[in-house]
């Protein structure tokens, strides 16, 4: 089943907690003077919805076998998790003004052990999935009944070990998975569909076993009510295809593929991006 | 070798509830014993290597120890990245069980043979690697490995049902083991090219040829002790492998001692592989002959080496 999502669907409005994150994200950017604000502006809600109102994960039990996982594979994503796990205390906020400086714990892609929070170092791609399914395994041999949620980007789809990963999945039961995908429809090159196309993407997930459901990525209401719905345990394991908006919530840089990467970031460009915030 | 390698895992299983084993497309009845006795700890996951790596990742995150088995050169070259990535980065207790190091795929061509497999794991850094010169050794050392906390490549060599480690006590992961000393030549080797060590200083005693042999089942970390000692106190030193000459396990003992003892560096001889796809079938004692690794000429440059040609 394909739903169509015109970019008018996603043009949701943002709250006032996304837009406080957003900002939180441009503080950092300015301190590293680059960033994949592209890639993350499009999981912002995706990630927010998880941590504040999903996971059970917090800076108190983030080494218990009991909580919840996230993994972020799309790891370049990482300024979205930084700023969430900063603003929910894992670590002190004032890192976040180092961001990639020689002695930050923060780089441009996301360390295990660096970072509380951190579930593994992800960075190059295909490998947070293969990861989440050892840790969704891990979990039915200890009889735990926690929720494994890894988020891809929609260029990793290209990726081999996705498709090896997801025939595992299926083939393991693993309703504890959750697959979330962060489809902006781009990726570095270009849009996904002339890169190297995915359609029919609902098809395939579905087609390997998963249950699938697409929703709207900045709709946070989608979102968990999307999320709540893979506790129904059903033995298959669970997609959640996210439309989204690369750069949502900064007009020029809303699908527009320079802004996947930028790096020497000048004054006149991040007085834009607050300019855009305000 | 394979088969006491996978036995030995086996056994410890049953000792320790963590021991997780996961193959990828094994011949049939692979461990049907484990499969029966732990089926919530066995698993056969087809020929997804990439995955199979990143999945014990995943596992060892949460505490448990696998095992993970299949042909060596899938798993060295096919998953570099994710043995680095997944692995060796987070630094995780998974054992890489590789079949067919060096040549004991010779039918089979360069696309099974493990020739490059040290060099490939050597250079990252965590990475542990074994290379038991027989049976006795490989089943000694599995049990060892259970409480290794890094990652660990285990080489799996064929060479026949020869055991020439049954006298040996104690085996420690990172500790060579002296067969015979001797302060005028002395051979390293590691893995099957022990057995051959053996023979080659066998045949030169009765020759009145006094060669020394230490055997390093472990290739990382080196039992540096050991090599300190015998590059100060020995004459010259042969390193034996069945692996490229380049990046492999002499290499590591002269880049070792270049950085240590410069002064000593040319009393050392490396006798390996060629640095080249192997060319011809057959079987692995014929191709390691072919490729220069035989008796004969290793002995014959031995003896002149050390003037006694």
């Amino acid at each position: 089943m394909n739903i169509d999502y015109p970019n008018d669907a996603l043009k949701i409005e943002l709250d006032e907690k996304s837009k406080s994150l957003r900002k939180l994200c441009v503080e950092t950017l300015e301190s590293g003077k680059r960033a994949h604000l592209g890639s993350a502006m499009s999981i912002l809600e995706i990630l927010s919805v998880s941590y504040y109102e999903f996971l059970n994960i917090s800076p108190k039990n983030f080494t218990d076998l009991y909580r919840d996982r996230f993994i972020l594979s799309k790891g370049h994503g990482c300024l979205a998790l930084y700023v969430i796990l900063a603003d929910l205390g894992f670590f002190d906020k004032s890192h976040l003004k180092k961001f990639c400086h020689p002695d930050s714990i923060l780089g441009g892609h996301p360390e295990y052990k660096k970072i509380n929070g951190v579930e593994a170092s992800t960075g190059a791609l295909g490998h947070g999935l293969p990861i989440g399914i050892g840790m969704a395994i891990s979990s039915k041999i200890n009889k735990i009944n926690n929720n494994i949620l890894v988020l891809l980007g929609d260029g990793e789809q290209n990726e081999g070990s996705i498709w090896e990963s997801a025939l595992s999945a299926s083939k393991h039961q693993l309703d504890n998975l959750v697959v979330l995908i962060d489809y902006n429809k781009i990726q570095s090159y270009g849009f996904v569909k002339e890169v190297l196309n995915l359609e029919p993407l609902s098809n395939k997930w579905e087609s390997f076993g998963f249950n699938v459901l697409e929703i709207n990525g900045h709709d946070k209401k989608q979102i968990i009510d999307a999320l709540n719905s893979t506790k129904n345990r059903n033995k298959k394991p669970n997609a959640i295809i996210c439309h989204t908006i690369k750069g949502k919530g900064f007009k020029f840089a809303e699908n527009n593929p320079n802004w996947h990467h930028k790096s020497n970031l000048s004054e006149e460009e991040i007085n834009l991006l607050y300019e855009a915030i305000r | 070798m394979r088969k006491a390698c996978l036995n030995s895992i086996y056994k410890q299983a049953k000792k320790n509830n963590k021991i997780i084993f996961i193959g990828s497309d094994l011949g049939p009845g692979v461990l049907d014993d484990f499969k029966t006795d732990f089926p919530d700890r066995f698993f056969m996951e087809g020929v997804s290597e990439q995955f199979i790596i990143g999945m014990s990742a995943g596992l060892a995150f949460d505490g448990f120890l696998p095992y993970v088995n299949t042909i060596s050169t899938f798993l060295t070259r096919r998953c570099l990245e994710q043995i680095i990535v997944d692995l060796c980065m987070h630094n995780l207790p998974v054992k890489l069980i590789g079949n067919g190091g060096g040549l004991v795929y010779a039918p089979l061509g360069p696309t099974h043979q493990a020739v490059d497999d040290i060099a490939l794991m050597r250079s990252i850094p965590n990475m542990s690697i074994i290379s038991p010169c027989d049976a006795h050794e490989m089943e000694a050392l599995i049990e060892k490995s259970v409480n290794w906390p890094h990652p660990l490549y285990v080489r799996i060599a064929k060479g026949g049902d020869k055991i020439i480690s049954d006298k040996i006590q104690t085996f420690e992961i990172g500790k060579s083991i002296t067969y015979k000393e001797s302060n005028k030549a002395v051979i390293l080797s590691t893995g099957i090219m022990t057995q051959k060590a053996l023979e080659i200083i066998t045949d030169l005693s009765n020759e009145d040829i006094d060669v020394g042999l230490t055997h390093l089942h472990t290739v990382t970390p080196l039992d540096y002790k050991k090599i300190d000692e015998l590059i100060k106190n020995v004459e010259h030193i042969f390193t034996l492998e069945e692996h490229f000459i380049v990046n492999g396990f002499g290499t590591s003992i002269l880049e070792y001692c270049n950085n240590n003892f410069q002064e000593y560096t040319n009393k050392i001889y490396r006798f390996a592989l060629p640095f080249d796809f192997p060319d011809q079938y057959g079987n692995q004692e014929t191709l390691i002959n072919h490729m220069g690794l035989n008796n004969e000429k290793i002995k014959k440059e031995i003896k002149q080496k050390i003037g006694k040609a």
